[in-house]
């Protein structure tokens, strides 16, 4: 099993404290809706995780700003997703 | 108080730093608003540089910009499982200045891009997300920043945000990308002293190798892999189509790290330390998901309106080049007092025609098409490939006519004759 969070260790953040700048819009469809869960699988920094109840819980602290969860949640568009604050998130030091 | 520019640039990638440097260079009035702490902290790329773009735009680039190696050998594998077939590209014409491309670190070359985008005198604000357009109706006025007295107003917006774009989405000028239009590529970074990188690739000082692969890597997703060697650090990773991530189970990391322990590829990172972990979208639809690109008030350049050639892996080339053409636009414009409506903005688009740019995008128009529904492509004939090779290079006795005959036949029963025939016709479709 490839732990995602070793690999984001190497990664500089500047974490926005209690203002994530992507969230679930309704967590009911993920739990009771959604067949796939396919965030909990696409997701490059797994920030996207299933409880053993069908639960998503997301953390977006690892988050790379890539879009990809926005993106394939196509059938269900449940995932509000901006941009962080200005000079928060990833801060890529190689790119 | 309200603040107007001739131009907003919105993003410090090689699309909008092209497009804000010739702007001010034009003397025009220029802010360019960066969400990231520095230009290039949001930016991921392999990297390779082309330098016909960059110096139409900065001819004398190669004084100062921050260069890794210039490419003297070009590799292309298809993989198997534990082997790979590949063909090899190197020529001492390389070696002759002008260099044709180069390896970059993206983070660092941005940097220096808007160093010479400010030194034109464009004004740049960093840590600053532009959250929404300011519109008049149906024309864009200016943007609104995530900071106090966030609104600024200019003539023309140019949309250099990358292969998100939200602010063309929240304008209602976009729809939201399709899965089968963009790729999510993961990659790391990993360190080794100067003198193994040149070793291990039997290169000399400040020369580099690109390998591109395709085949098992992406477990029969449509994707590629690709390494390239930097100063004293190699970049690898792995892109596939988000249509075929969203279809099975494993993870970007997963593929990445399977990548990794190829036995042909993990000899070439030995004892590398890695030092950064990225992913990124590709914008790979092509001419047929190229969007709306501009309007009255506004141009899209770079990754935001699609410009990438997949089939070439070529993107910031496109970008820097939309990026020059946009302004060109701009300027040409302000020159004959015409106002930046749609109709005169069309300029751009004809500008675009009539370079590479779109020239390519519409050459390869339907290879995204034909790759998606021939996954044949990125499995069986890499497998086959490989096979044959394996079959015909070792020696065991049997005579090369039976092994010509064996591997006939395993075509045959993996695609049958009208496959076999059908996959030729519609590759000479996708590059005709």
């Amino acid at each position: 099993m490839i732990k995602v969070e070793n690999k984001l260790f190497q990664n500089r953040y500047k974490v926005d404290a209690g203002h994530p700048h992507i969230s679930i819009r309704n967590p009911d469809l993920c739990q009771n809706e959604c067949k796939s869960l396919q965030c909990t699988v696409c997701c490059p920094a797994g920030c996207y995780t299933e409880e053993g109840n069908g639960k998503v819980v997301l953390i977006t602290d690892g988050c790379l700003e890539c879009g990809t969860c926005r993106i394939i949640c196509s059938e269900f568009r449940n995932v509000e997703w901006e941009y962080p604050r200005g000079g928060y998130g990833i801060l890529f030091k190689f790119g | 108080m309200e603040e107007k520019f001739d131009a907003i640039v919105v993003g410090a990638g090689p699309s909008g730093n092209a497009a804000a440097y010739l702007l001010a260079k034009a003397g025009l009035k220029v802010l360019q608003i960066e969400r990231g702490e520095y230009p290039g902290s949001k930016n991921v790329q392999g990297a390779i540089l082309y330098s016909d773009a960059l110096e139409r735009i900065i001819p004398d680039f190669r004084e100062d910009a921050p260069l890794e190696r210039h490419i003297v050998e070009q590799q292309m594998w298809v993989l198997d499982d534990e082997s790979y077939v590949g063909s090899t590209y190197r020529s001492a014409e390389f070696n002759k200045e002008p260099y044709n491309r180069y390896t970059i670190i993206r983070a660092q070359f941005d940097k220096w891009f808007s160093k010479k985008v400010q030194e034109a005198g464009a004004l740049l604000i960093c840590e600053t997300t532009v959250s929404n357009l300011i519109m008049d109706g149906d024309r864009v006025i200016g943007v609104q920043a995530d900071r106090e007295g966030g609104a600024v107003y200019a003539d023309i917006v140019i949309l250099a945000d990358g292969v998100n774009s939200l602010l063309a989405k929240k304008a209602g000028f976009h729809a939201e990308l399709d899965p089968k239009d963009v790729a999510l590529a993961v990659k790391e970074i990993h360190f080794l002293p100067q003198n193994v990188v040149e070793e291990r690739f039997n290169i000399g000082e400040d020369e580099g190798v690109v390998i591109e692969m395709v085949g098992k890597i992406t477990q029969g997703m449509m994707g590629t892999g690709f390494l390239y060697t930097n100063k004293e650090s190699i970049t690898l990773g792995v892109g596939c189509m988000l249509s075929d991530f969203k279809m099975q189970k494993t993870t970007p990391y997963a593929l990445l790290e399977q990548m990794k322990e190829h036995p042909a590829i993990r000899p070439l990172i030995a004892g590398g330390e890695m030092k950064e972990y990225t992913a990124h979208l590709i914008p790979e639809g092509g001419y047929k998901a190229i969007p709306k690109i501009y309007g009255d008030g506004w141009l899209m350049v770079g990754d935001a309106a699609m410009f990438v050639n997949a089939v070439h892996r070529e993107g910031s080339n496109l970008a820097m080049t939309s990026g020059r053409l946009a302004a060109e636009t701009v300027i040409a414009l302000k020159e004959q007092g015409k106002s930046m409506t749609e109709a005169n903005l069309a300029l751009y688009r004809e500008k675009l025609d009539d370079s590479f740019v779109m020239k390519d995008l519409k050459k390869y128009k339907e290879m995204p098409g034909i790759l998606h529904k021939n996954p044949q492509f990125f499995t069986t004939y890499p497998e086959l490939l490989n096979r044959a090779a394996h079959s015909m290079l070792t020696v065991d006795g049997v005579d090369k006519k039976s092994k010509e005959r064996e591997i006939r036949r395993n075509f045959m029963a993996k695609r049958s004759l009208f496959g076999l025939m059908g996959d030729a016709f519609k590759m000479w479709r996708a590059f005709e």
